[in-house]
């Protein structure tokens, strides 16, 4: 029945919209912001394997990103109704993908990750982010009561917690804890009481030490310590936030020029164009270019959430406003990893670090941002 | 109106998908708005804590990271002879050194075993560094001349996988004259000892530092030891280096090599010296008596100075130390003995001077004289004897009444006037003063007054003097030349050369005991073996006592302490260029060591004549400058004197 209102609504619709439904309505001011952290991103990525063997990336970069304009574009062809009418089977699908990742999948870096050749692989969990997203917007927006009931909550965190616990066994606990923020948002949006706000945070309270013992690999565990204690062992895990701390520090305030840090340049900082890109953009560009970034970041935050705010219904609302505590997420975990305020989780900067899989899943995010302002015009 | 109608029904509609009262959230997206701004302030405070706050520390880090120093090692200068021959000279070769700033300890053990070095002691060197807080870029070297195989192996193990800390570099490593030629002279390197570093002398260099430890090597160091340079790289984390770091304060700092030193010492005359003492014990000293160069100085046993080029063997410094003849000793400024017979010119010189004899004295011996109710021996009967046939003859007799008549603190005053009982200044390290035994010397020493009686003995040379080779050679050679002593010295560019002592004495009494030293190589005295012919060398023999003969005879220390034999010479008598003093250990008589004084001495004038300059001709002219009867020196006679002149 759901469904059948969903079409037919679209059919009433279509003829109204589509006028409207025009280039002219993307949010451009949100595709130039996330071209200039694009461009930054391929520059950085540049400068850090120009000398190396993987030199010639930048290229490879450029073209994930203009495959993210177009599945950008695809993600606004499909009214975001539809998508959230098709949530049960994404769902599935997701699940269904993961269970396959991590019996069948890609191993490298000790970990089940990718699904796909040696030559083109995807990350499935970067995906299946945006199925958390629509999963979540749709459960809120389906609610009768204006705030969450108990069997409420537990629904939708058992539906959540199913696709993170698959990743979190692959393991990768940074993608895993990605599609917290989203639960977390939209369980806030739709209205929590307090008893169950205090509850959540004294079950999490219990749950950490137990998760950090039992569930927690070791690599991971030696992340989060690492984090605690940086100087315990400079040749181990803290080793990388050092160096990511050496390069931030050693750029000071205009930075040592493209090409010219030392920490980069010299490979001391690890995985220069992946997760610590920000450390060498920083290295390079200093105090200046920091702020640069992070303000286009934080437009960009703002473009969504602006979106969010003009969205034509609850669901718009929902699906922006989780794509922008992903992307806030994302920046927070990544950036603080950078000057050692985060524990080292191994999540991409969006936009800027370099991989396919980071890159199509968050133009597919701003994508349905574009599909739900395309729509605001509700007449 | 048909659309409105449709908004009417979708707004009563209970389907929540599709309602559009957003604005119900409006205050919680505004909560998130400012979450945002709080989680970019956090993220901003982050990154200026690092960048603004104090980027002078990461950037320092980034520093010590990134950039790499190699020293550059100085070679040492080279040493010459008084011809510009290379006496010291350097080779190149690889060491290996361990890199401090990648090393890991648990690496040492397969180091150790892929080159064959010692575990433990690897170990204790590394601690050492460590501990000393030398500066982290220096290296700690651990292994010299490399081979082929042992290049080898660090070179298919120095990638970053395995030891990074390995890093061979060229250095040059001195390379000694073979069979210990001049070793004493020159000297040895070696790397600076911990007990050094804590010593004023050495406090300056640094834990690994290659300096001089002995001789030539040790006296100039800072003349030969050069400034170590540094070559700073950019590496990465791998280290292989990204390129030459020119652009930081302090950059590449070329090596600033050792100076070259020329000695005084002539190659061929010291070849000539060494091969004199063959495998005897014992020293030759030869210098130009007008200027204090010295043109040769042997000691043997000798050692080979190459073993302490890197660091030495523990057996072979065992071996040195150990052994009973110690071959690291430098005899000529080291080896303190009783003159015996070559004390006597100095007691003839200080009879003549003094007035406490004159040319009309003279004694008779019959083979031995009592003082202070002592009887004392001659090795001979020599009946009637004045100064002349005193020297030449060598009468102890004639010696114990001079000395007499001296008293010990005239002596003494000459005996330091010509350079005895105090180091003659010569520029090596660690020379030996002698004893010149005086009254105030006994009381100093002994807290005894001086007994009139114990001066008999310090007339022949015997008692408690004690001279060096070179403090005879210096002596006798000032002497020569009518009393003035030039400091020895093996560096002849030296603004600290002390000027030379003058003696004042009466050039006919110099003259009278030169006279006698003719006589003793050219009138059938005890040093005919020292002879010439064509060149008027002058001489003196000395035998000395290690202990009195009575004493020792029939016991087996009798072949242990045998007496040492003792030769000073000098030519041509008329106007001296050349005084050599040689001492031959265990050698029993003063006539066994005269062919090696001999030797040296037609070297010298060999060498002159083979460089065209005529050999000195004054033999004709010696009656008129001495002003004695005609003298002709008769046939040699080894046989005519027997044990002890």
């Amino acid at each position: 029945m759901f469904l059948r209102q969903l079409i037919q609504q679209r059919r009433r619709r279509i003829p109204n919209m589509a006028s409207y439904r025009s280039l002219r309505d993307f949010d451009w001011p949100m595709i130039v912001l996330a071209c200039a952290i694009c461009a930054l991103g391929v520059l950085q990525i540049f400068s850090a394997t120009h000398d190396t063997d993987s030199t010639g990336v930048w290229w490879k970069q450029i073209v994930w990103v203009l495959g993210g304009f177009l599945v950008m574009w695809i993600a606004t062809l499909i009214d975001y109704h539809t998508l959230l009418g098709q949530v049960p089977i994404l769902y599935s699908l997701s699940v269904a993908t993961l269970i396959a990742t991590d019996a069948v999948g890609m191993t490298a870096f000790h970990s089940k990750r990718w699904i796909g050749t040696q030559s083109l692989h995807l990350q499935v969990s970067e995906f299946v982010k945006l199925v958390i997203v629509l999963l979540v917007a749709r459960y809120v927006t389906e609610l009768k009561t204006e705030q969450l009931e108990l069997n409420d909550l537990l629904k939708l965190g058992g539906l959540v917690a199913l696709p993170m616990g698959l990743v979190m066994i692959q393991p990768d606990l940074g993608t895993a804890l990605t599609y917290l923020p989203v639960l977390a948002v939209g369980i806030f949006l739709a209205g929590l009481r307090w008893q169950y706000a205090v509850a959540i945070l004294l079950v999490a309270g219990l749950m950490i030490p137990i998760a950090y013992h039992f569930v927690l690999k070791d690599y991971q565990k030696e992340r989060l310590t690492g984090f605690t204690d940086l100087n315990q062992d400079p040749k181990g895990m803290g080793y990388q936030v050092i160096q990511s701390k050496i390069a931030v520090g050693s750029g000071a305030l205009w930075g040592r020029g493209v090409t010219k840090g030392t920490q980069t340049q010299g490979r001391f900082l690890p995985v220069a164009s992946k997760d610590f890109i920000l450390s060498a953009f920083a290295e390079e560009h200093g105090f200046v270019g920091v702020i640069v970034v992070l303000g286009l970041y934080f437009l960009l935050l703002m473009e969504i959430v602006q979106n969010a705010q003009t969205a034509p219904d609850r669901a718009g609302m929902y699906i922006c406003m989780g794509i922008a505590s992903v992307f806030l997420f994302h920046v927070l975990v990544n950036a603080g990893m950078v000057v050692g305020r985060m524990p080292v989780t191994g999540i991409p900067l969006p936009l800027m670090s370099y991989g396919g899989s980071n890159i199509l899943a968050v133009f597919l995010m701003l994508g349905l941002v574009n599909n739900v302002r395309l729509r605001r015009f509700v007449n | 109106m048909t659309l409105h109608t449709e908004r009417e029904e979708e707004r009563l509609s209970s389907n929540r998908l599709l309602r559009d009262d957003t604005k119900f959230a409006s205050g919680k997206i505004a909560f998130f708005q400012y979450l945002m701004v709080a989680v970019f302030l956090f993220l901003l405070t982050g990154f200026w804590d690092l960048q603004i706050r104090n980027p002078e520390v990461y950037q320092e880090r980034a520093l010590q990271n990134s950039i790499k120093s190699i020293p550059l090692l100085a070679p040492r200068g080279k040493i010459l002879d008084r011809d510009g021959r290379v006496i010291v000279d350097n080779h190149s070769s690889f060491s290996l050194f361990l890199s401090r700033e990648s090393l890991k300890m648990e690496h040492l053990r397969p180091i150790a075993d892929g080159l064959n070095l010692d575990y433990d002691s690897l170990v204790a060197r590394v601690r050492k560094f460590q501990k000393r807080g030398a500066p982290q870029y220096q290296p700690i070297a651990i292994k010299e001349e490399l081979t082929p195989a042992e290049l080898a192996f660090v070179e298919s193990h120095k990638d970053p996988e395995t030891f990074p800390e390995l890093e061979v570099i060229h250095v040059q490593r001195r390379l000694y004259p073979k069979d210990g030629l001049a070793a004493h002279v020159v000297g040895y390197v070696g790397e600076v000892s911990e007990a050094e570093l804590n010593s004023p002398e050495f406090a300056r260099f640094h834990q690994g530092d290659v300096i001089g430890k002995e001789g030539i090597e040790r006296q100039y160091n800072d003349i030969l030891m050069g400034v170590d340079g540094q070559r700073r790289v950019e590496v990465d984390s791998f280290g292989n280096e990204r390129r030459v770091v020119v652009d930081d304060e302090d950059k590449d700092k070329e090596a600033i090599p050792g100076k070259n030193l020329q000695l005084t010492i002539d190659l061929d005359l010291q070849a000539v010296a060494e091969l004199a003492l063959e495998n005897r014990k014992g020293a030759v000293v030869a210098i130009n008596p007008r200027n204090g160069e010295v043109l040769a100085m042997a000691s043997r046993p000798a050692f080979d100075p190459n073993l302490f080029a890197g660091r030495i063997r523990s057996r072979d410094w065992k071996f040195l130390l150990d052994n009973p003849d110690h071959p690291l000793l430098n005899r000529a400024i080291q080896a303190q003995f009783a003159p015996g017979s070559t004390f006597k010119p100095t007691m003839a010189l200080a009879g003549l001077e003094t007035g406490a004899i004159d040319d009309n004295f003279h004694v008779v011996c019959p083979g031995g004289a009592t003082f202070y109710g002592h009887y004392y021996h001659c090795h001979a009967t020599h009946g009637g004897v004045e100064l002349h046939k005193g020297i030449v003859q060598s009468c102890d007799v004639f010696f114990y009444n001079v000395g007499n008549r001296l008293g010990i603190d005239r002596i003494a005053q000459y005996a330091n006037l010509m350079g005895y009982g105090h180091k003659t200044g010569v520029d090596l390290p660690q020379e030996k003063d002698g004893i010149v035994p005086s009254t105030q010397w006994k009381i100093r020493n002994f807290r005894e007054k001086w007994y009139a009686g114990e001066v008999i003995s310090v007339a022949i040379g015997q008692g408690a003097t004690t001279v060096t080779p070179i403090q005879l050679a210096s002596a006798i050679g000032g002497l020569a030349i009518g009393g003035t002593w030039y400091t020895p010295h093996l560096v002849s560019d030296n603004p600290h050369l002390p000027p030379p002592r003058q003696g004042n004495l009466n050039p006919e009494n110099v003259k009278k005991v030169i006279y006698g030293m003719y006589g003793v190589v050219n009138e059938g005295g005890t040093g005919v073996r020292a002879r010439i012919p064509g060149i008027n060398v002058c001489g003196k023999t000395g035998s000395a006592q290690l202990a009195s003969n009575a004493v020792l005879k029939g016991t087996k220390l009798g072949q242990i302490l045998k007496d040492n034999a003792w030769f000073v010479g000098f030519a041509p008598m008329e106007a001296p260029e050349i005084v050599v003093a040689a001492l031959f250990e265990g050698g029993v008589h003063g006539q066994f060591a005269a062919p090696i004084v001999r030797d040296v001495l037609k070297a010298y004038f060999d060498k002159k004549v083979r460089l065209g300059q005529p050999r000195p001709q004054f033999a004709s002219v010696v009656p008129k400058l001495i002003q004695a009867p005609t003298v002709v020196p008769p046939a040699a006679n080894p046989a005519a004197t027997p044990a002890n002149p």
